[in-house]
């Protein structure tokens, strides 16, 4: 029944209320950047004075792991606010009680959280890169390429947030999601590359999206070029085109009953 | 349908499908009523009566189950951004943005609508002065008080400029003061010839704000009328309500029934209401029989007796 067109007005309307939210603080952001900037320094710098550098890329480790851990900032930002943010409008402010009965559509609210979500990845990662260029681990002036690979990588996680969202019945539910993500941060060549892995474990791996977002980030922060990064940029839009197809639904039907 | 409705309802139902082994549930079973411009319409009924699933059809945002709906002259079901950018919607909970101060809610809901930035600054200069909110405009909400952030949620669904407004339990969990100070804003707009439309479950609320509402339960309506005519052809003009000693209530209760006083005789748990044209006398009847009750209380009949006598139920459980 009720039209789940969007328009970039009406969308663009909730990121704008968003934004109003947001920067009264800088906390989140900031707080989004803590955690990685700690990885950065234990694992990039001390356990990567052990390390030496990685076969076949001529950085330190800490180089060649800062990426990784740019891709994991993206996704994290994203994703926490699609996640907890998001529901806890729905659970406990009921924001979209006010917003529903306005001309908003659900497809305009979905779409507009997933926008603010990404733009909150896209500062995180700013902020992280900046980091990284304070601790000399800037190699090549292609990380600005980098830059709108965050935004990617925060949309397919944002989205994929959403959609997750729409299945939770309470906050405890969130713990499920860490059983997915913190694996995923380990294991999806955040810290090595994919070579590490048996052949027949490899392609389990390039099926995780993070391991899409690092290609994304880490072969133009290393100054390298693959066309394979054509396939990481098409797995990543269709994925979180999906998710956003599937969380719209879902919220249709959550919102709109 | 002419021109002159605004809200036409014709057999309309609402049906949430059976989901995990819950049988379906039958929220609006089937009501007719329509609405002319520049009315205050009531649903009065307790709650689960159906109220707030028949607000959400009216706001489209939940789709008819069967029956028709038509709203401004519009169908719910294909024109719903069309009705939503053309009423007013006040939720049961307030639903303000708590981390915003009263000026950035009242922004952010114009920009919804699509208003430009220089008109809703202009509006909410007027809407400020409505809800009383001038000295709090720079106040994050979450300092406002119950009352105050009713008045902006009020003020908020002003801000399209509403041909209706829907407001669900305006005054729910507001302390009396509140109340009245609320129900003489919402004079203010009917004054002003907004059409509203409320939900309550609070006779007192129906009888000061509507004029003309149905009575619902259980999905249905069983009455439609003014106050007054609901009150007139369904009521005597007073009741007569007495209280006994517990262990003699019940007892006693009967003996008035058998005697009958008046028109009707009602035995509450806690109470005796006798319904009579003219109180004092049958109170002076229930003296005669040398009853001696501990209180006896003549008043003026209400929408919660003609909601008694229609149901068999009070209207707050």
């Amino acid at each position: 029944m009720i039209a789940t067109g969007w328009t970039l007005r009406r969308t663009g309307s909730l990121v704008e209320r968003n934004a109003l939210i947001y920067r009264r603080s800088l906390t989140p952001v900031l707080s989004s950047i803590v955690e990685p900037v700690l990885y950065l320094l234990s694992i990039g710098i001390g356990v990567g004075a052990l390390v030496g550098k990685v076969a076949g890329v001529d950085v330190r480790y800490a180089a060649y792991v800062a990426p990784g851990i740019l891709a994991t900032t993206a996704m994290n930002a994203a994703f926490n606010q699609t996640c907890f943010a998001v529901f806890t409008r729905m659970k406990t402010d009921h924001s979209y009680d006010a917003i529903v009965p306005t001309p908003l559509s659900v497809a305009d609210i979905a779409l507009g959280e997933v926008l603010s979500a990404v733009i909150s990845g896209l500062f995180a990662s700013i902020g992280f890169v900046l980091v990284m260029l304070v601790l000399g681990l800037v190699v090549s002036p292609d990380i600005l390429l980098a830059i709108p690979g965050t935004l990617l990588v925060g949309y397919a996680f944002a989205a994929g947030g959403l959609a997750v969202t729409t299945y939770m019945r309470d906050f405890s539910d969130f713990q499920f999601t860490q059983l997915v993500m913190l694996p995923m941060f380990l294991f999806a060549t955040t810290f090595y590359p994919l070579t590490v892995y048996p052949h027949w474990l490899r392609p389990l791996i390039e099926i995780l999206p993070l391991y899409q977002c690092i290609e994304i980030l880490r072969e133009p922060a290393l100054g390298i070029f693959h066309w394979d990064i054509l396939v990481a940029v098409i797995y990543l839009a269709v994925f979180g085109s999906l998710a956003l197809a599937l969380a719209t639904r879902r919220l249709s039907r959550q919102l709109l009953a | 349908m002419s021109d002159r409705l605004l809200v036409e309802a014709r057999g309309l139902t609402k049906t949430y499908p059976a989901r995990n082994g819950t049988p379906p549930f039958h929220a609006v079973k089937g009501i007719d009523f329509e609405l002319a411009r520049g009315e205050a319409f009531g649903f009065l009924g307790p709650n689960g009566a159906g109220k707030s699933s028949t607000m959400r059809m009216l706001a489209a945002i939940s789709p008819v189950s069967s029956g028709s709906l038509s709203v401004l002259g519009l169908d719910p079901a294909g024109d719903g951004p069309e009705i939503r950018a053309r009423i007013g919607v006040v939720p049961q909970d307030d639903c303000l943005d708590r981390e915003l101060t009263v000026r950035e809610n009242l922004y952010v809901y114009g920009r919804y609508f699509g208003l430009k930035k220089q008109m809703i600054n202009e509006r909410i200069v007027g809407l400020l002065a409505f809800a009383q909110l001038e000295e709090k405009a720079d106040a994050q909400v979450e300092m406002l008080s119950g009352g105050m952030r009713r008045r902006l949620t009020i003020a908020r669904s002003l801000i399209n400029e509403p041909e209706i407004l829907l407001l669900d339990e305006p005054t729910t969990g507001l302390d009396p003061q509140a109340r009245h100070v609320l129900w003489e804003r919402l004079y203010r707009l009917k004054h002003d010839g907004v059409t509203l439309i409320i939900t309550t479950h609070y006779m007192d609320e129906a009888e000061q704000l509507c004029d003309r509402l149905v009575v619902m339960d259980g999905g249905k309506i069983v009455a439609v009328g003014s106050p007054r005519e609901l009150i007139e052809t369904n009521i005597t003009r007073e009741v007569l309500e007495l209280r006994f000693p517990v262990n003699a209530h019940a007892q006693i209760g009967e003996r008035i029934r058998d005697a009958a006083l008046g028109e009707r005789t009602e035995v509450l748990p806690d109470r005796v209401a006798v319904y009579a044209d003219d109180g004092e006398e049958a109170l002076a009847q229930v003296h005669a029989m040398s009853l001696e009750p501990i209180t006896a209380l003549v008043r003026r009949a209400t929408l919660e007796d003609v909601f008694l006598k229609l149901t068999g139920r009070s209207l707050i459980d």
